[in-house]
């Protein structure tokens, strides 16, 4: 085999939001991709490979930028991974369609001193905008290789691949750095291969002031980057070790710029990058007519983002979602629910009938009806994340963010806030990690600390139990989307409160791109569709295996003796016949039944007794564990429509105000453990997600129980 | 004038933003700098405003407009 002597070439896919990095990298890599991190700063990155010949190459998705400043953490990322990992390829995706801004980028990447190769992204688009980009010239006045790609028809890969690896190949047979001008003949696909890139030109000051910096520099292929951010002030290069002087002369250099120009030496350096690629883009570009998908873009947004109907139309949204998610899933979820109850049936049928055996136990009540009972919620959570990468990839998540500023602003956050609460419905988790997009800290910490409140998936399976176990079909879907709103409001709140106490100050600046609406690809949404599946069961093989297993445990044993005498019992426990009174006894008597017994003061006031403790105690470990465990509790595993058994045991025993509380409470108190894990890494601090853990927790015991009593007073659904 | 007074379709030059250096270089890479033309596509009177610079649509929060200076 070749594989001892394979050879490993690193590519970095680097490129502005928006412009279709991610359909790329997914193009180039399909499914043999992995969610890695970057060591150190432990920020989560996607790697795949791609094999050609004898060739390896790990392709790298950097976080979308428009610059390499450190303006946020995405960028800060991205630029230590080129400066530090130094791939041997950085691949720039571009937007044809707005090639103006997505060059600026490319300008950086650059002078960064990588290899590098441009790709034209959605040079169809481009035309659709009436704009035809002349890409050889484009290549030749860059002086690297330009390749035409339409990302989501998978066209133009071939040569993406062809020329990544022209310029590993020119680069292994040139002497050094110092040797010029390759011949720039044609390259694969017909393409120009130039070798050196053009760097911006400066004009003579600016310039004469970077060689001054440079010259103090040690030698480096970022060099000349160095020392442009260095006249730039950047923080994190002037903080980082240099050759004594450097500091000082930069500060020099760069104040003399400050004093002679209205503009500080970085917003120069922006503009003098802008002029240069004004003249690069009026030379490459033919605008042959007017901008017409720009025009229906507007349109839609004029609907879409309507002062009055921008709101009712993402509030409709909302609602069309979670009723899809609902409509779509129940017949998938049958099926499942059928497969998981045969299987227990089976497994029964492996004893004789009555048989007391742990192990049949374990198998049907524990493993089965706990695991089965949580897999059955797979399609809703498929399809609730699929509803969110369509939102996403049609480009109506920033719309969604532009209608809820209005709000977001009432309560101190800005509306950029909002797309990582609306990943919330999705998963905590990547919510969080979604904060990363917010430019302050502050701002970060609030929508951490109240993104729990967005009611998540997992949280879904609990509403699927209980809403159609008290409620009627006409009521469900409102009870549902109530439950959301529910969540929103709190959560808005929570900021709010956040906002006058513990962060004050004034509200952080509101900026963020608008990218046109695009159709999403089958393939991306079916890539991201997968992956969440394939997470959520390798949560329910793992998290929720074990936390069933140990509940299990829990809830069956230590088992009454024969002689235990159960308090308002005229009988011993080995004296009972009926089944379910043994079952109940049992119950009580086991480690769970003493712990939600314990409980049971605490959580009486919410109308909860403690078999429902005992369940949401589970619910901590992963939030279907609830299910899982209402399962276990009522022993439901060995019924063929486990389910609709489990609601019949449910509504013979609660009331539905009851069950309102109980979702109610799972919706707003303690996140998950991973939620407190991601808050933790995310935060930096072990106070904040304790914070989060415990405030949450007291805010759901307020709210259930203020609508547990007022429930009551007023006699709403407790019959 | 501030960014909050220019109509609906209307063109403008920006001339200068009043903000902090994080602030102006967030918005350089983004294409608005001082000399940059822009215009305005969203400008209802309340909520964010949407301007066009460079081929791209930016939504720019009230508070911000505010302190973006044009021409």
């Amino acid at each position: 085999m070749a594989s001892t002597l394979e050879k490993t070439l690193t590519v970095a896919v680097a490129g502005n939001p928006n412009a279709g990095k991610t359909t790329i990298f997914n193009n180039l890599t399909g499914a043999r991709q992995h969610v890695g991190n970057y060591p150190g700063v432990t920020v989560e990155w996607k790697e795949g490979t791609l094999r050609r010949g004898d060739l390896r190459l790990n392709i790298v998705d950097l976080p979308g930028t428009y610059s390499l400043s450190t303006f946020s953490e995405e960028e800060l990322v991205a630029r230590e991974y080129l400066l530090n990992r130094a791939p041997d390829v950085v691949i720039n995706v571009v937007d044809a369609s707005n090639l103006e801004r997505n060059l600026y980028l490319t300008t950086e990447l650059m002078e960064i001193g990588r290899p590098l190769v441009v790709v034209l992204n959605m040079s169809d688009a481009a035309r659709d905008r009436g704009l035809i980009i002349d890409h050889h010239r484009l290549s030749q006045r860059l002086g690297v290789p330009v390749v035409p790609a339409i990302g989501n028809r998978n066209q133009g890969m071939d040569a993406v691949i062809g020329a990544v690896l022209e310029v590993v190949n020119s680069r292994e047979h040139l002497p050094g750095p110092a040797d010029q001008c390759r011949d720039a003949g044609p390259g694969p696909g017909g393409l120009s291969a130039p070798s050196r890139p053009t760097r911006v030109n400066y004009g003579p000051d600016v310039e004469a002031a970077v060689s001054r910096i440079e010259a103090l520099l040690p030698d480096a292929p970022h060099r000349r980057w160095q020392a442009l951010k260095l006249l730039e002030g950047d923080g994190r290069v002037l903080g980082a070790e240099l050759p004594d002087g450097v500091r000082e002369t930069a500060a020099a250099l760069g104040a003399a710029f400050a004093a002679g120009s209205t503009d500080d030496p970085d917003i120069l350096l922006a503009r003098l990058r802008y002029e240069h690629i004004g003249r690069l883009c009026d030379e490459v570009c033919r605008q042959i007519r007017g901008n017409g998908a720009a025009a229906l873009s507007d349109r839609i947004d004029r609907v879409a983002m309507h002062p009055v109907w921008g709101v009712p139309i993402f509030l409709a949204m909302m609602y069309i979602v979670f009723t899809l998610t609902f409509t779509l899933g129940n017949p998938l979820m049958d099926l499942i629910d059928r497969g998981f109850g045969a299987l227990g049936t089976f497994i029964t049928g492996l004893w004789p009938v009555g048989s007391p055996s742990h192990l049949k136990s374990l198998l049907v009540d524990g493993i089965v009806g706990g695991v089965g009972g949580v897999i059955v919620f797979l399609p809703n959570i498929v399809l609730l994340f699929m509803a969110i990468a369509v939102l996403e990839g049609t480009g109506y998540m920033a719309r969604a963010a532009f209608v809820m500023d209005r709000f977001m602003s009432k309560v101190g956050l800005h509306g950029k806030t909002f797309i990582p609460l609306l990943i919330g419905f999705g998963c905590t988790v990547p919510a969080i990690m979604a904060t990363r997009t917010l430019e302050t800290r502050r701002d970060r910490l609030i929508t951490m600390m109240v993104l729990p409140l967005m009611s998540c998936g997992a949280r879904l399976p609990i509403y699927a139990l209980l809403i159609p176990a008290f409620f009627a079909p006409r009521w469900q879907g409102p009870v549902l989307w109530m439950i959301y709103v529910t969540g929103i409001l709190l959560a808005l709140g929570g900021a709010r409160l956040l906002r006058a106490t513990l962060f004050r100050g004034e509200n952080t600046p509101f900026v963020m791109e608008l990218p046109p609406y695009r159709l999403p690809t089958a393939q991306s949404l079916l890539i991201q569709m997968w992956t969440r599946a394939w997470l959520y069961l390798k949560k329910a093989g793992t998290v929720i295996l074990g936390a069933a297993i140990i509940l299990w445990c829990l809830t069956f044993y230590p088992k009454p003796p024969v002689g235990y005498v159960p308090a308002g019992s005229p009988v011993a426990f080995g004296q009972m016949t009926d089944a379910g009174q043994r079952r109940a006894v049992e119950l009580s008597y086991s480690v769970a039944g003493r712990v939600g017994r314990a409980l049971e003061p605490a959580i009486a006031p919410l109308g909860f007794d403690w078999r429902i403790g005992t369940a949401l105690v589970g619910a901590i470990a992963a939030k279907e564990v609830f299910v899982a465990q209402m399962g276990i509790v009522f022993a439901v595993g060995h019924a063929d429509e486990r389910a609709d058994q489990l609601r019949a045991e449910l509504r013979e025993r609660y009331s539905p105000l009851v069950g309102l509380c109980i979702m109610m409470f799972a919706l707003i108190a303690t996140p998950c453990i991973a939620t407190f894990a991601i808050t933790r890494h995310e935060s930096g601090s072990a106070r904040w997600a304790l914070a989060q853990t415990f405030s949450l927790t007291a805010l759901a015991w307020i709210v259930t129980f203020a609508v547990f009593q007022v429930g009551t007073l007023l006699k709403l659904g407790v019959s | 004038m501030p960014l909050t007074h220019v109509n609906e379709g209307t063109h403008a030059i920006l001339k200068s933003i009043d903000g902090g250096r994080q602030l102006r270089g967030r918005l350089a890479a983004l294409g608005l700098l001082p000399g940059a033309q822009l215009q305005v596509v969203q400008n209802s009177g309340q909520g964010p405003f949407v301007v066009a610079v460079r081929g791209s649509r930016i939504v720019l929060g009230r508070g911000m407009a505010a302190r973006i200076l044009v021409e």
